[in-house]
């Protein structure tokens, strides 16, 4: 099946900026916006599965609000009445938070999250959930109970994980914003499969309160959108200070709008970080990640070589770390409050009852982590595992700091292949885990980072992504970087990458 | 159930204890989460999504808890720890949200301390191993079977309003040396240290409502030896009788085994209050693997030292200095002292002395007349709804001659029914005597009048029938008349 691809001026093409902009001069109504996307909803998301839970009736309900509030010259915010995908595992009072998983079907949170809440004091207008790898566990998300959403690029491919459907979405054109969590990569791996931008910010720059919790130390919500100025707009609304997160920075958030305004890396030192490339990493890749830096080069940044030693372990320390704090965090989960209850016969004990729900509400990768993390903790193991991956931590932060002051920000590229099938790597959970390589230390160390579109692999016409890392509450320094990327590559494509989508076709 | 009678145990074996006591903050919301800390709302009122851990929400700490927790820890002479976090202990329990609690494992709050006991007038020194942070579970309610435990029960009840409340665990560090004395130093150990958290303000530290509770751990090893006997750990101790009863048995219970040639068995075991003894309950050897590692949720706390050094401040005088103090100011035999420690009631007198009384009449009036009546009620003294202050109006009555000891008592009534003060009491019941000498030489005259066979033995110098005549004036005065002027009076008239 081809995509029908939008056109010319057509709504669901328009930047979350442009829209935002109509819908406050009246040149558009919220209500139009959010109809002709949940239009595209309807006629695409049978094939692509981004979404678990679209509310049509509530996001009009929103929309008429807006318009309301503009007809009453009220005081709106940035983003009002621009549509959102919100992923599916953040709270939204009256919508179902499954976080891909059975045994959270049909569970309505009530409460909203801090996110979520911002996102409505904001006037945004929230079209539904979307869907992930369970718990958000996963690189493709093929994990989610619900099904595996697919990519726009091609639908037979995986759209990253765990936060594919806000990518896919997004690359869809079914929401021009959605939102996104990053524990090792679910915002910027998507991102960089789908051809669009995702940003993680500083650990504790946004509220983590109502995200359903995977690994606590590492979680981390951020915006998915289009462009570099859409995901700054969006940046903007949801970060800052939370009183209920003790996690979260008491600072005020760094000015990402104006940097990504501003485009300017003329004397910007650009670290590339040696250890992450070479073998492993597609030669489309490594291709396009090379002319990357190059152009960074020629709009006056200074590039320069900077190893990282310590990254090579990331990815084992960060499945220990990882397991260890979901095996805990998703204790919870036992039937007795809320959520799937299975064997509840009379007869049956209360253990009896947790543990038949545990055996048929999980699936296979949130078991084989919580089993690996269990271990981990488990006294007599505990220095060996969880202790020494603390050590790997703190060394992966050193490695920042020094590289930090050296150079502005580091670069690599934000996965070292571009999407694979559907099904190809079910099997063989270390080869998904390669993955997330790239993205993995700054979840360890909680420094800002993101990933920006920077063309296409020759040998098979999917995205490359390119990772920007900043040093924690530099967030700003990303949206430079990625908009001085995307006016160099738009300039010389004629265009948006996304609008290739139409040339493709999917399905290949 | 064999055991030893307790002097033989003694004479072949050496107790060493170690105390864990969880108290219960008394602040106004909980340990994470802004609700309610109030006992006794109805069941499941007092929660949110944090307390419930429902998927998503996170704690944040109360840092009146972590004020107190510093508190507790200063005055039990510990170091203050200047960087702690707190850890995660994971297990599956139904009326655990989260199936973990958040408390604290190798990172105290407050560790290495001491504290001194006094004992009939011997002083016991008890080491502080730690005090820690952490949050309540809810409570279950275990309907059907015969045990009112979980295992055998139709179905199980849960209610989350005690979940998240704030608990402070202190441990003690093995007690040596006390010997036969061991169950009442354990004893004495929790009373100084419910007064000594009723004195901080920290704590209502009301064991009938759990919001203090002890696990009393014991072994043996024959006397003369050092190293350790195997523990026991005893819990559901829910009074402070309980905690030198539930020792008592377990020492004798102990010894029977060993003596027998058997090997305690190191197990958690439950005080049963009514039948007097222990039984096993889980068995500690096949223990469960908490998995402790820290809560990644918080941020460490870490005090600073001036906070610290003002917190000192407020500290409250430490109850064995304080009792050595005023030993010496009240001037009470050791044997009162002695009955005074043992009836909880110095700080009740301390007050009542505060507001006027003298240390005798206090003494008195505590022990004797609102002690009977918290024995009745099985309250303590404190509650037995009379102030120190009101006591202290009572005997300034009773000094001036308003009311004698006998209509004092009707005051006590009155006031503890809720009639008002002491003097509005005597105004309303119209207890106050007759300083009236007209009315009560009148009264005398009578009695003399209508008695000449006394009043001609009293002449003969039976001065002991004058308590007949007494009587009988009192009588007519219903009570209201001061026995020793009546007495004056009548030796006047009749001599």
């Amino acid at each position: 099946m081809t995509l029908r691809q939008p056109v010319g001026s057509e709504i669901i093409r328009q930047t979350a900026c442009d829209l935002a902009t109509k819908i406050k001069s009246r040149e558009l109504s919220a209500v139009e916006v959010a109809r002709a996307h949940l239009d595209r909803i309807a006629e695409i998301d049978g094939e692509i599965h981004a979404f678990l839970y679209v509310d049509g009736e509530r996001a009009i309900a929103s929309a008429t609000r807006v318009d309301a509030k503009i007809a009453a010259g009220e005081e709106i915010g940035p983003l009002a009445g621009v549509p959102l995908a919100l992923k599916d595992i953040l709270t939204y009072t009256g919508a179902p938070t499954t976080c891909g998983s059975k045994i959270l079907e049909g569970w309505l949170p009530p409460y909203d999250a801090t996110v979520t809440r911002r996102l409505l004091d904001h006037d945004l207008v929230i079209l539904g959930k979307t869907n992930l790898d369970e718990f958000a566990m996963g690189s493709s998300t093929e994990n989610s109970a619900y099904g595996p959403t697919r990519n726009p690029w091609d639908t037979d491919r995986i759209p990253g994980g765990s936060g594919g459907g806000s990518a896919a979405a997004v690359a869809a054109y079914e929401a021009p914003l959605a939102i996104g969590t990053d524990t090792g990569g679910s915002i910027r791996q998507p991102a960089a499969v789908t051809g669009t931008v995702g940003v993680k910010p500083t650990y504790g720059g946004s509220s983590r309160y109502g995200l359903v919790a995977l690994a606590s130390s590492l979680d981390q919500p951020g915006p998915c959108a289009r462009t570099v100025l859409d995901a700054a707009l969006l940046h903007q609304v949801i970060a800052g200070h939370d009183p209920c997160d003790s996690t979260s920075i008491d600072q005020p958030v760094p000015d990402v709008v104006g940097a990504a305004r501003s485009a300017d890396i003329s004397g910007m030192k650009i670290g590339v970080v040696s250890e992450l490339g070479g073998e492993g990493y597609a030669p489309g890749v490594e291709q396009r990640f090379s002319e990357a830096a190059e152009l960074l080069a020629s709009l006056g940044a200074e590039i320069i070589e900077v190893s990282c030693p310590h990254f090579v372990y990331a990815l084992p320390a960060y499945y220990l770390i990882l397991p260890a704090e979901c095996s805990s965090n998703l204790a919870k989960f036992d039937a007795m409050r809320y959520g799937l209850r299975v064997g509840d016969d009379g007869v049956a004990s209360a253990e009896q009852v947790m543990a038949m729900t545990r055996e048929a509400g999980f699936g296979a990768e949130v078991k084989r982590r919580i089993i690996i993390g269990t271990y981990a903790l488990s006294s007599g193991y505990y220095e060996a595992y969880y202790g020494q991956a603390q050590k790997v931590r703190t060394l992966i932060s050193r490695d920042f700091d020094k590289a930090f002051s050296q150079v502005d920000v580091l670069v690599s590229p934000s996965t070292p292949i571009t999407a694979f099938k559907i099904g190809e790597k079910v099997d063989d959970p270390l080869a998904m885990y390669m993955n997330d390589l790239c993205t993995i230390p700054s979840n360890l160390a909680g420094n800002a980072s993101a990933s920006f579109p920077v063309g296409l692999a020759p040998e098979d016409g999917l995205p490359v992504g390119l990772q920007v890392m900043a040093p924690p509450l530099a967030d700003d320094r990303l949206y430079r970087v990625g908009a001085a990327l995307e006016a160099a590559l738009q300039s010389s494509w004629g265009g948006p990458l996304l609008d290739r989508l139409s040339e493709l076709g999917a399905g290949q | 159930m064999t055991v030893l009678p307790y002097e033989e145990a003694l004479a072949a074996y050496d107790p060493v204890l170690g105390l864990e006591v969880h108290v219960e903050l008394n602040t106004t919301s909980k340990m994470f989460c802004g609700c309610s800390t109030v006992f006794g709302a109805e069941p499941n009122t007092q929660v949110c999504a944090v307390c419930l851990g429902l998927p998503g929400s996170l704690p944040v700490v109360n840092a009146k808890a972590v004020e107190s927790a510093i508190r507790i820890g200063l005055a039990l002479n510990c170091t203050i720890a200047e960087w702690c976090r707190f850890a995660r202990k994971n297990y599956f329990y139904p009326d655990m949200p989260k199936n973990y609690q958040i408390s604290q494992y190798d990172e105290p709050i407050a560790y290495d301390g001491w504290t001194e006991v006094v004992l009939d007038g011997e002083s016991y020194r008890i080491d502080i191993e730690r005090a820690h942070m952490e949050e309540d579970t809810g409570k279950s309610l275990h309907v059907g079977g015969v045990t009112g435990r979980i295992h055998g029960a139709d179905y199980s009840l849960l209610d989350y309003n005690r979940s998240g409340v704030p608990l402070i665990e202190i441990v003690t560090k093995p007690i040596e040396g006390t010997a036969a004395k061991a169950p009442q130093v354990a004893r004495a150990y929790v009373t100084m240290l419910r007064d000594l958290l009723r004195a901080l303000g920290v704590s209502d530290v009301r064991m009938e409502q759990g919001s203090l509770r002890c696990d009393a751990n014991v072994s043996l090893r024959p006397v003369g030896t050092t190293t350790f006997g195997t523990r026991t750990e005893t819990k559901n101790v829910n009074s402070l009788r309980s905690v030198e009863r539930a020792l008592r048995y377990e020492i004798t219970r102990q010894a029977a085994v060993l003596t027998g040639g058997g090997r305690v068995v190191q197990e958690t075991r439950h005080w049963h209050e009514d039948s007097g003894i222990t039984t096993a309950g889980r068995n500690k050897e096949t223990a469960e693997d908490y998995r402790y590692f820290p809560e990644p949720d918080l941020v460490p706390i870490a005090p600073s030292r001036e906070w610290v050094e003002e917190l000192r401040a407020t500290l409250p005088e430490p109850p064995a200095a304080k009792l050595k103090r005023v030993s010496t100011e009240w001037g009470f035999t050791d044997l009162e002292m002695r009955d005074v420690i043992s009836a909880g009631a110095v700080n009740v007198i301390e007050a009542t002395v505060d507001a006027g009384a003298s240390p005798q009449a206090a003494r008195k009036w505590w022990l004797t007349e609102i002690a009977r009546r918290a024995n009745e009620a099985g309250v303590d003294l404190s509650d037995v709804g009379v102030s120190p202050q009101q006591v202290a109006e009572i005997q300034t009555l009773v000094e001036s001659g308003t009311i004698n000891d006998k209509l004092a008592r009707q005051v006590f009534e009155g006031v503890i029914a809720g009639e008002g003060s002491p003097t509005e009491v005597v105004t309303a019941r119209k207890l106050a005597m007759v300083s009236d000498e007209n009315a009560l030489a009148a009264a005398v005259d009578e009695a003399i009048n209508a008695n000449p066979d006394i009043v001609n033995k009293i002449k003969s110098g039976k001065l002991q029938a004058t308590g007949a005549l007494i009587g009988s004036v009192m009588k007519q005065m219903r009570g209201q008349a001061d026995a020793a002027r009546v007495r004056e009076l009548i030796l006047e008239k009749i001599g």
